[in-house]
């Protein structure tokens, strides 16, 4: 009795949902018909006309609107990918100066967190462009034996170059992130059993130490969720880049919309475009978590 | 667990209701005076065109023209709500109805006039641009061949974008674009050198640079890239409201050719009532022919628009003639019997 009823409702809840899914796709398509529209994918391997400043494959004007997207894609895998490790990087070292001894350090952290969680990123992001790099007058060079070249244009490493754009977009979401990363880290390290410090302090470890080879593994499992959703947010966030004139995917789905009109189609592939970079994510992650689990069987 | 399935039963119920396809056909005209005010887009940023002012309110050209579509449509030039639109922002805020029509400097193309690009109408152009490059005069970059690999900055969603690109592929020349979201930033980032030039509509870029702290140390490079006609534009399925549009821009040229002003059209009303002769004029200004009626307007609307806005010439003086703040010889935008290209088809 108890499972018909479940298998029932669950069937039940199944049918609405087709229903509601159905009525929508029937409701957007007799629109777009009669706007004269329909759906049509045709235009997306016509050629896009317009230039973009960085790509990391080869890209003109002549190529597709497709090939277009895809350079944008890439290159909001390369900024989310750099923002990501930069601020867990930066997170962690805020963490462990939260939760350390050193009382000043821990003031200046909890400064750091409160100040970047407390304004928005879009404005950061715009100081970090602007002010920040931007700032860089065009006669301020820094130079470094031509192995480091600093502009308000960018940064060239040794041939390598990084465009201001990407730079600000990069530090800034690092920035805001680690804040948010920091607090998980923190969360995690605090669950763990004061037991846990005073016996690896019994033991003659440095602090450092074990923080590291004793805290940290056993907080690893509480911090990993809350990271991924701190990884997520980061990539979701990436989409500012119009903001500080950085061609990312949604930058040039912005352009094509305007140019095509086709603004129901760009969006349905900026959808899927993110379900992959998050699907990325969460299972890179996953496959993260595994390994630590695994691990900490084994020792 | 009942009330759980009530509720989704509940809630689809209502999306069902939601969803169900909006086959009213009636004009967005009718929308408008029902809701006695007109929703108007425009950018907001650039002095001339429109403009927020300090004391909140918005003045240009662009704004004038919102405010004969008011006149015209509610009566009153004031019943009006402003949108600031970015440029990438315009067409869809058309599209989903959040504004009524856009007075944005918007370029007239076939793409957007289409049902198969952007599904935009576009009313008669209401100033005749050209798209133009900017840059600092201590650069020594006086042609567009001196800008060969350099760092251009350029706004997002605009016809510029391609433009340039058209430009600079047909020229051979390789060139960078940096691309911003808004007029402001294009401007930011050129005025703190992350580009050697910025390029726009040229009206917007001597608008721009009429806001500067040293305006004379900016140069408008004599290549026009582009024919760049600004015409308002609204939803493509709605051919009343285009109708009304279209003619409430010829009405403004049309009173010029005639001589109409905002000061004397009250006098020319009662010459046209006393003189059954003047069939043209009655016509124009409503007293015959129920010219009004035909597009969904009232049938005097061309006195409600003049007495309000003025006439396109006085329109443009008051924005962009010499006295103004942004000066743009008027050149093009003459009259056609004055070398210019405007010009009304006849109110019979
Ligand atoms: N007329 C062109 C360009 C007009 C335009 O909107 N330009 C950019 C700047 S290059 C812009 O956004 N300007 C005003 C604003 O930022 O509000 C078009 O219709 O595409």
């Amino acid at each position: 009795m108890k499972i018909n009823q479940k298998i029932f409702l669950q069937f039940g809840i199944c049918i609405i949902l087709f229903c509601l899914i159905g009525i929508l796709i029937n409701n957007l398509t007799v629109n777009l018909i009669r706007t004269g529209l329909g759906f049509n994918f045709s235009w997306l391997f016509k050629p896009a006309s317009f230039a973009l400043a960085e790509h990391p494959l080869p890209y003109t004007s002549s190529d597709s609107y497709a090939w277009a997207l895809f350079i944008g894609w890439l290159n909001s895998l390369k900024v989310i990918v750099s923002s990501l490790i930069l601020a867990t990087f930066l997170g962690t070292i805020i963490a462990f100066a939260r939760t350390g001894k050193n009382s000043l350090l821990g003031l200046i952290s909890a400064a750091y967190i409160t100040i970047i969680r407390q304004t928005p990123l879009l404005l950061q992001l715009m100081f970090w462009y602007f002010v920040g790099f931007l700032g860089l007058k065009d006669n301020m060079f820094i130079h470094i034996k031509n192995i480091f070249n600093i502009t308000n244009q960018g940064i060239d490493f040794s041939g390598l170059f990084f465009s201001s754009e990407f730079l600000a977009l990069s530090l800034g979401l690092s920035i805001f992130t680690s804040a948010y990363i920091a607090e998980v880290i923190r969360g995690g390290i605090i669950s763990v059993s004061r037991g846990q410090w005073e016996a690896f302090r019994s033991l003659g470890l440095s602090e450092r130490k074990g923080l590291i080879r004793i805290i940290l593994p056993q907080a690893l499992p509480a911090i990993i969720p809350g990271l991924t959703s701190q990884y997520l947010n980061l990539a979701k966030n990436s989409t500012l880049a119009i903001a500080v004139g950085y061609s990312d995917i949604y930058a040039i789905n912005d352009t094509i919309i305007n140019q095509t009109g086709r603004a129901i189609e760009c969006f349905i592939i900026l959808l899927f475009s993110f379900l992959l970079l998050n699907l990325l994510i969460t299972n890179t992650m996953e496959i993260i978590n595994r390994l630590i689990l695994n691990s900490q069987k084994h020792t | 667990m009942r009330r759980l399935v009530t509720g989704i039963v509940g809630l689809a119920a209502l999306l069902a209701g939601c969803a169900t396809t909006n086959q009213d056909n009636s004009s967005r005209l009718n929308l408008i005076k029902n809701r006695n005010e007109l929703i108007c887009g425009v950018s907001g940023k650039i002095p001339g065109f429109s403009f927020l002012k300090s004391d909140g309110s918005y003045q240009g050209l662009d704004v004038d023209i919102c405010k004969a579509f008011a006149a015209a449509i509610v009566g009153d030039s004031e019943k009006i709500q402003y949108r600031p639109l970015t440029a990438a922002e315009r067409f869809t805020a058309i599209k989903t109805g959040e504004i009524d029509l856009l007075s944005r400097n918007t370029t007239f193309t076939l793409s957007r006039d289409s049902s198969g690009g952007n599904g935009l109408t576009f009313a008669p152009v209401i100033f005749h641009d050209g798209q133009g490059l900017m840059v600092k005069k201590e650069s020594k970059i006086s042609s567009l061949k001196d800008l060969a690999n350099k760092s251009i900055c350029v706004g997002s969603g605009t016809t510029t974008e391609q433009n340039i690109n058209d430009a600079f592929e047909s020229a051979a020349l390789p060139y960078t674009p940096i691309k911003y979201q808004d007029l402001n930033q294009v401007v930011a980032g050129y005025l703190q050198g992350r580009c050697s030039a910025m390029t726009s509509d040229r009206s917007q870029l001597a608008a721009a640079r009429s806001g500067f702290k040293n305006p004379k140390e900016h140069i408008i490079l004599d290549d026009v890239l582009s024919k760049e006609p600004l015409a308002p534009a609204s939803d493509g399925q709605d051919q009343k409201l285009a109708d009304a549009m279209r003619w409430v821009v010829f009405s403004l040229i049309s009173a010029e050719e005639q001589g109409i002003t905002k000061s004397n059209i009250d006098e020319k009303v009662l010459i046209a009532k006393d003189n059954p002769q003047l069939k043209p004029l009655r016509r124009f200004l409503g007293i015959d022919g129920g010219l009004g009626e035909k597009i969904g307007l009232s049938n005097d609307f061309v006195v409600k628009v003049i007495s309000s806005t003025g006439n396109y010439g006085e329109i443009y003086d008051r924005h962009l003639g010499p006295n103004s703040e942004v000066p743009i010889p008027r050149g093009q935008n003459e009259l056609y019997n004055k070398g210019g290209v405007h010009i009304s088809p006849p109110f019979n």
